[in-house]
């Protein structure tokens, strides 16, 4: 088989089987939906395999069009494939979590009517999510880019007579919008400067933008590649849940558990990570840009993580530690070390999927109950669960070893080492973050598994491990959140293996990094003399003496500190700013707009004005016409002999 | 010497008593069509002329449909003037106002 | 010199016989006066050897078109003195508006000319030339499509016009033999079994 044909099989396995489960209804019932659509991401996900396989043999970077959609002065608008050894990483992972999650909903979702519809809609986010990776132009980007959007709209308003469900997607939406402005305006000024939407020949024409000024505001000159790298970052914001674009993430989780792990944990929201990656050449050149960046990321990275804390729903603190992490990757593109985001991406993807999965167990064992207030003590019903999420969270926390400890080492490492305007603050922020992370972490192991059980009898007698479709997923995402990061960490991060579809700088901080790189063994020993693992470990102690040795103290601890707990609890007022200043002020101004602008003014004058003045014109001019077919004809002809005399006289 | 000019100009001389016909008899739709005819051979005279005096066929066919069309047309046009004196006892054009704005 | 004079003579003649359709007080006599204008026209043809227009025009045209007129005007009971309501008022505009035409064809063919200088005289033809002929050869070859749309023009002219003046009067008694041919005993006669009563 040729390349061509093989990317074409990945990417239109999952859409053929999202249609047909979708339109296909009773025709191939609910059997017939989760075996189709398993089936059409298996084959996906060899596929994928295969082609990283083919990319680790050396295989050349394929980049081709398959179709050209249109032609338009010269701009080709193309569905076409870049496959090189970044995105042959990202597909593997996205078909891998998807597979997985695909087994796991079979479970999860059982007795739910919308059976069909969902696996409908996880299918064709595969499709969208890898015609996202597969890219090599920034239009089909955009493509999957708004086409995960959809489908994580659909699937969080996927409960759709819950009215917090369809808030919470209206939410995603809107705030989507938001970056995806930002993302189109940057498209818009790549077209303008480099006049190509193929990523290769806008790399090539880079030059093109460098030294030209843009003036946003009059007067106040800003560089070209700043305003594009800015404006796509704000996308990326908008996707990847960053400061202060992240309110929608928390609300997401509104949706079923198995999206929240594939769209909302491990795929969707790195697209935004994996977007800057994907553009490195494009902010290589701009530093300021990259300042953004940083800062943007770290700040995301300690503050949404200081919200996991107070939070009492399992699925809203794994949601924050998604957002922290998802700032720790942010911040190592920030100081320049793309491929250590995307290896924490990579890394993520696993054991934040397993966490969410986790979660998903103990809601199912717990009869849809989300709040860890009446939990406690589940380990002894639930062991598979509860060690395969004791596993997520070592890895999470970066304990020695583990895929977590490897990826958010070199995030903190690469941070410190840049040198970056904003790094000094970003390395403060996620070492801070480092011991916060240990402590949501295991303050929700020890509500949830640990303790006093605190559920009510009924709840009680029915608890019991779930069934294998849902524990398999966990124990497959388990593997890899164990051992991934050791055999992979080398020729990932140091061996080269991004060279050619990620640009780093010869001197930046992944190569200085490189240089004391002696393999994983002495890195995990290199560890003890950094203050990440302590900080972690002091992360857990706190939690283990605040949630299992004296579980009256969080409460005092936060009635003592009142006003800091209910700014937490708040989540910094972001919502309240929103939902008060924001969106009431713009739609104070649309009613404006619609009472003034739109019923006065265009109804008012334009529209109905227009025919009213018509109706004028014509009530004065409707006597010329008499009926009478013989005045037609006098005016015909006396018009032809006067306009006949005009042009003899004339001339 | 009889020249084009003069056939043009007993043409046009013509065509202008048609015009000052339909101005002067603009109740009587028998009239209006009668004038019309004459315009229509006012026009023929044209294209006879021009066809002789130029040296080309071409006009004279172009007559003989003229007058295939006006033959055409004068029956359909009386049909209606019957119909329309059956129905309203009149054929004064002044009472056929329908298309009033 | 003799064409002069009948190309003058006729010219007149035409001139006020078109006159005399526009202003005679009777319809009838505006029909004649139209048929007038046709010979006319017909001579003043035959004078540029346009022969065979000239004898359709008489045949088709006198002989068809212009007793169908007549027909119909004699036909119809038209009530002339309310048609001519308002002639005397309309009869000042319609002379200026063809008293400026005049002027305007005037001016342009004998002052202006527009730098062309027009054929004073005709050609001779040749020995032996035939227009009927030469209009056949080219109407038959060059024109045969349009030739038959125009029999298709007249085609659609007699149904159109039989169409619109065709009636169904109500209460006429007809006879249709195809629907006397066409009837079924079982139509007209019905046989009704009637049983027998018997003594009680």
């Amino acid at each position: 088989m040729a390349f061509g044909d093989l990317c074409l099989l990945i990417v239109l396995a999952p859409l053929a089987a999202a249609v047909v489960a979708g339109l296909g209804g009773r025709f191939i019932g609910r059997a017939g939906a989760h075996w189709l659509c398993t089936a059409g991401v298996a084959v996906s996900f060899a596929g994928s395999a295969w082609v990283l396989k083919l990319m680790l043999d050396g295989a050349p970077v394929y980049n081709e069009g398959v179709y050209t959609w249109g032609v338009s002065d010269g701009l080709h608008m193309e569905v076409g494939f870049l496959v090189d050894r970044l995105s042959a990483l990202m597909m593997t992972v996205v078909t891998f979590v998807s597979l997985a999650v695909h087994v796991y909903t079979i479970g999860y979702m059982k007795d739910d009517p919308g059976y069909q519809r969902f696996f409908a809609y996880i299918s064709l986010f595969t499709f969208s999510m890898l015609m996202l990776v597969m890219s090599n132009n920034f239009l089909q980007l955009f493509f999957g880019w708004e086409a995960v959007g959809l489908v994580s709209y659909l699937l969080i308003g996927f409960w759709y007579k819950r009215p917090t469900a369809i808030f919470a997607n209206l939410k995603a939406f809107v705030v989507n919008r938001i970056g995806d402005f930002g993302f189109i305006v940057g498209i818009a000024v790549i077209v303008a400067y480099m006049g190509s939407l193929d990523y290769a020949e806008v790399f090539a024409r880079i030059p093109n933008a460098i030294g030209h000024d843009l003036y946003l505001t009059p007067g106040e000159p800003s560089k070209v590649i700043t305003v594009i790298c800015v404006a796509l970052f704000l996308g990326a914001m908008g996707k990847s849940a960053q400061v202060p674009l992240h309110v929608w993430l928390p609300d997401s989780m509104e949706g079923p558990t198995p999206i929240s792990a594939l769209i909302h944990a491990a795929t969707m929201v790195t697209a935004g990570i994996f977007m800057v990656a994907r553009m490195s050449p494009l902010f290589e050149m701009s530093p300021d840009a990259l300042h953004f960046v940083i800062v943007i990321g770290a700040t995301t990275a300690l503050f949404m993580g200081l919200l996991g804390l107070v939070n009492n729903d399992i699925k809203r603190v794994v949601a924050y530690s998604t957002l922290s992490q998802l700032g720790y990757m942010t911040a190592a593109l920030g100081a320049g070390a793309y491929g250590a985001g995307i290896f924490h991406l990579t890394t993520h993807a696993f054991f934040k999927a397993l966490l969410f999965l986790a979660a998903g167990s103990v809601i199912i064992a717990m009869h849809h109950e989300q709040d860890m207030r009446r939990m406690g003590g589940l380990r002894k019903y639930l062991p598979v669960t509860y060690w395969t999420c004791l596993v997520g969270s070592l890895a999470l926390i970066g304990f020695p070893g583990l895929s977590g400890f490897f990826s958010k080492d070199a995030i903190i490492e690469a941070v410190h080492l840049s040198g970056r305007e904003g790094a000094g603050y970003a390395y403060w922020c996620l070492l801070i973050g480092v011991f916060v992370t240990a402590l949501y972490s295991f303050r929700l192991l020890f509500m949830t598994f640990h303790g006093r059980e605190r559920m009510d009898e009924h709840t009680r007698e029915h608890l019991h491990e779930s069934p294998w479709v849902v524990t398999l997923p966990l124990i497959a995402l388990a593997i890899p959140s164990v051992a991934i990061g050791w055999l992979t960490v080398g020729p990932v991060l140091f061996g080269g293996f991004f060279d050619g579809a990620i640009a780093h700088a010869p001197d930046g901080p992944l190569a200085r990094l490189g240089e004391e790189w002696h393999g994983p063994a002495a890195f995990v020993l290199h560890a003890a003399s950094s203050p990440a693992l302590w900080l972690a470990l002091a992360g857990i102690v706190t939690a283990w003496y605040l949630y299992l040795k004296r579980p009256e103290l969080p409460d005092r601890i936060a009635a003592r500190f009142g006003r800091l707990y209910r700014l937490l609890v708040n989540k910094y007022y972001f919502d309240w700013f929103y939902e008060n200043v924001v969106a009431s002020g713009i739609r104070g101004f649309g009613t404006g707009l619609w009472r003034r602008g739109d019923e006065t003014a265009i109804d008012g004058w334009l529209v109905n004005g227009t025919a009213r003045a018509v109706g004028a014109l014509a009530a004065v001019v409707r006597h010329v016409q008499t009926g009478y077919l013989y005045h037609y004809a006098f005016a015909m002809i006396i018009g032809l002999s006067l306009l006949l005399g005009w042009l003899l006289l004339r001339s | 010497m009889i020249g084009l000019a003069h056939y043009l100009m007993l043409a046009g001389l013509l065509f202008a008593i048609a015009v000052a016909g339909i101005f002067i008899n603009r109740r009587n739709v028998i009239l209006l069509l009668m004038c019309i005819e004459l315009m229509l051979l006012a026009v023929n005279f044209n294209f006879v002329a021009f066809s002789r005096f130029l040296g080309n066929l071409d006009g004279q066919v172009f007559v003989f449909f003229i007058l295939t069309v006006a033959a055409a047309e004068a029956a359909i046009g009386l049909a209606i003037l019957v119909v329309l004196f059956r129905q309203r006892r009149s054929i004064n054009v002044e009472e056929l106002d329908a298309m009033k704005g | 010199m003799l064409v002069e004079i009948l190309f003058w003579s006729f010219s007149a003649v035409l001139t006020g016989a078109a006159l005399g359709v526009i202003l005679a007080r009777n319809p009838v006599h505006s029909v004649l006066f139209l048929v007038l204008c046709f010979f006319n026209a017909a001579v003043l043809w035959l004078l540029i050897e346009a022969e065979f227009l000239a004898i359709v025009l008489v045949l088709v045209y006198v002989g068809a078109v212009m007793v169908l007129f007549l027909f119909v005007v004699m036909m119809l009971d038209v009530n002339i003195e309310q048609l001519r309501e308002g002639f005397a008022r309309n009869a000042p505009l319609g002379a200026v508006i063809a008293a400026i035409m005049v002027v305007e064809l005037w001016y342009v063919l004998w002052v202006r000319r527009l730098g062309i200088e027009l054929p004073g005289a005709t050609a001779p033809l040749p020995e032996g030339y035939s227009n009927t002929g030469e209009i056949g050869a080219v109407l038959y070859t060059e024109y045969v499509w349009p030739f038959q749309l125009a029999a298709f023009v007249l085609l659609i002219a007699i149904v159109a016009a039989i169409a619109l003046t065709m009636r169904q009067r109500p209460g006429l008694k007809v006879q249709d033999v195809a629907k006397q041919v066409a009837v079924r005993p079982q139509d007209r006669v019905r046989i009704v079994n009637i049983p027998v009563e018997r003594e009680p």
